[in-house]
């Protein structure tokens, strides 16, 4: 199993949550995040005063998978949330050493 | 009296009052949210401190019975002598009570301008006492000046209403006080980021409304007079929004919300002292002026290195100072001004705006001093940090 995390932008969102979901995943966990990476944060003026705002508003988006999906899923979610801009962000990919469904108790491949 | 000028000039009385929460909301919103409360409450608190000092002493030393051109008598100190009839009134046309309430509502909002310079790091005590010091020391006799039968009135100077008595005098004290107060805690190392900018134009609207009634009241009858007035403020606020967004769209590449809120005040602070003088025309070019000549002037805290939280130097010094120069130039309306033939009233508003700012500044300092050794001005570090809101007051604006 793996875990997927995706951070990127908050108005793409939907268009990733429909694109994983059109491969039959049925469940993520979408947190609002604050970040940046190698586009710098962005700058506010109030009243001639330029103030350099680090931590950009971002959505971060997790979910476990079979380890033989994940090349096909990360495609999809990279097709999703590309802009070909700056602040696009990340897809992490990690070991998952166990999973379990708390209603069933099932484990592993089955509680995904 | 006159019964329609009577109804005029209570609602205009009451249109100014409103001033004073507007104002609260317009600074309420500009500081971090630890502080909303403390800086709402500086103007708040003034409606009622400032209305008894008015009642008791602050009227009569304004408009009571001359004393060599400095300062009016006692003779209308607790409001004796002060009644519903004509009787002494300083206004023929309008009951003693009224011209005495409308003129107590720009002895609130005065003060409470002043508060912006020293917002976030002022203790409460000391803000109330020095405040009422003010109003009697500062305020009164600057209103006397100009408008009780003083010497800066005899002298010819104009001031439709309250470019020197509450503009220039409340950003003179604003200087003086930053300069004394300290910067607040981190200033030039964090970023001291408006938390509320709806609120500030809300606050905004509300000022630019109630202006309606401080400026056109100020022709004390409902005539011709009042509706010029009306219209110059009108004209300049919108150019003065106008102009100060189109200088920061040139100069820092966008127009913002708060330079359009900036920009209509500087423009209302302009025509103060004009709005009776000039007709519309020169309004807009007062407006258009004060919104480029007050974007310079925030600058100016940044150059000189004090910090004047919210900018009332900027403003109100910086604007009220251009109107009343503006006034010198452009009076046509019961006055004239140098573009009428009159260069010598133009020197007139000169000496007078150096005047105002001489004076207020120095009582400002000498009031600050004694208050400072009575019960301290500057809240400890450790309430500071915490927010004036908690250590003040003990409540906070937000539970979040």
């Amino acid at each position: 199993m793996k875990k997927i995390e995706v951070i990127t932008r908050t108005f793409k969102l939907d268009d990733v949550k429909a694109a994983l979901t059109e491969l039959g995943i049925k469940g993520m966990t979408v947190t609002e995040v604050k970040g940046f990476g190698r586009q710098g944060g962005h700058k506010e003026v109030y009243r001639g005063a330029e103030y350099q705002v680090d931590f950009v508003p971002k959505v971060k988006i997790e979910l476990v998978v079979q380890d033989e999906r994940v090349p096909e899923l990360v495609n999809a979610v990279r097709d999703a949330a590309f802009t070909g801009n700056v602040g696009d962000g990340k897809i992490f990919v990690s070991p998952m050493d166990e999973v379990v469904r708390i209603r069933t108790g099932e484990t592993g491949d089955e509680a995904i | 009296m006159n019964a329609t000028d009577n109804a005029f000039i209570l609602i205009c009385s009451a249109l100014v009052m409103f001033m004073t929460p507007g104002l609260a909301l317009f600074y309420g919103g500009l500081v971090r949210n630890k502080n909303v409360l403390s800086t709402v409450m500086h103007s708040f608190a003034l409606l009622g401190l400032a209305s008894i000092v008015w009642a008791v002493v602050g009227y009569s030393l304004s408009f009571g019975t001359d004393i060599g051109g400095l300062i009016g008598g006692l003779d209308f100190a607790f409001l004796n002598n002060v009644g519903p009839g004509v009787e002494n009134s300083p206004a023929g046309n309008l009951p003693h009570l009224t011209f005495m309430i409308f003129q107590c509502m720009f002895a609130v909002i005065t003060p409470a301008l002043i508060s912006g310079a020293f917002a976030e790091r002022i203790k409460f005590s000391g803000f109330m006492i020095f405040s009422a010091l003010w109003i009697i020391l500062v305020y009164a006799p600057m209103c006397h000046w100009v408008w009780g039968g003083g010497w800066m009135g005899e002298m010819g100077a104009l001031d439709f209403a309250g470019g020197a008595v509450v503009h220039m005098s409340s950003a003179a004290a604003a200087l003086a006080c930053a300069m004394l107060l300290g910067k607040r805690k981190g200033h030039g190392r964090e970023a001291f980021i408006p938390h509320n900018l709806p609120m500030t134009i809300l606050g905004a609207g509300i000022l630019w409304f109630g202006w309606f009634g401080f400026n056109a009241g100020s022709a004390l009858a409902a005539d011709g007079l009042a509706a010029n007035a009306f219209v110059t403020t009108h004209m300049a606020t919108a150019a003065g929004l106008l102009s100060w967004i189109a200088a920061e769209w040139v100069h820092g590449g966008k127009a913002t919300t708060l330079g359009a809120a900036s920009g209509a005040v500087a423009g209302l602070v302009a025509i103060t002292p004009a709005a009776g003088f000039v007709t519309p025309m020169p309004a807009i070019i007062i407006g258009l002026g004060a919104g480029v000549i007050c974007y310079g002037g925030i600058m100016l805290k940044n150059r000189f290195g004090y910090d004047d939280a919210l900018d009332v130097v900027g403003i109100h010094g910086v604007g009220g100072t251009w109107g009343a120069l503006a006034t010198g130039i452009f009076a046509s309306i019961g006055a004239e001004g140098l573009l009428a033939g009159n260069a010598l009233q133009l020197w007139v508003q000169f000496v007078s705006v150096v005047a105002t700012w001489v004076f207020c500044f120095v009582m400002t300092v000498i009031i600050f001093k004694v208050v400072n050794a009575m019960v301290g001005m500057r809240a400890t570090d450790e309430d500071e940090v915490r927010g004036l809101d908690v250590s003040q007051h003990s409540e906070t604006g937000y539970q979040i």
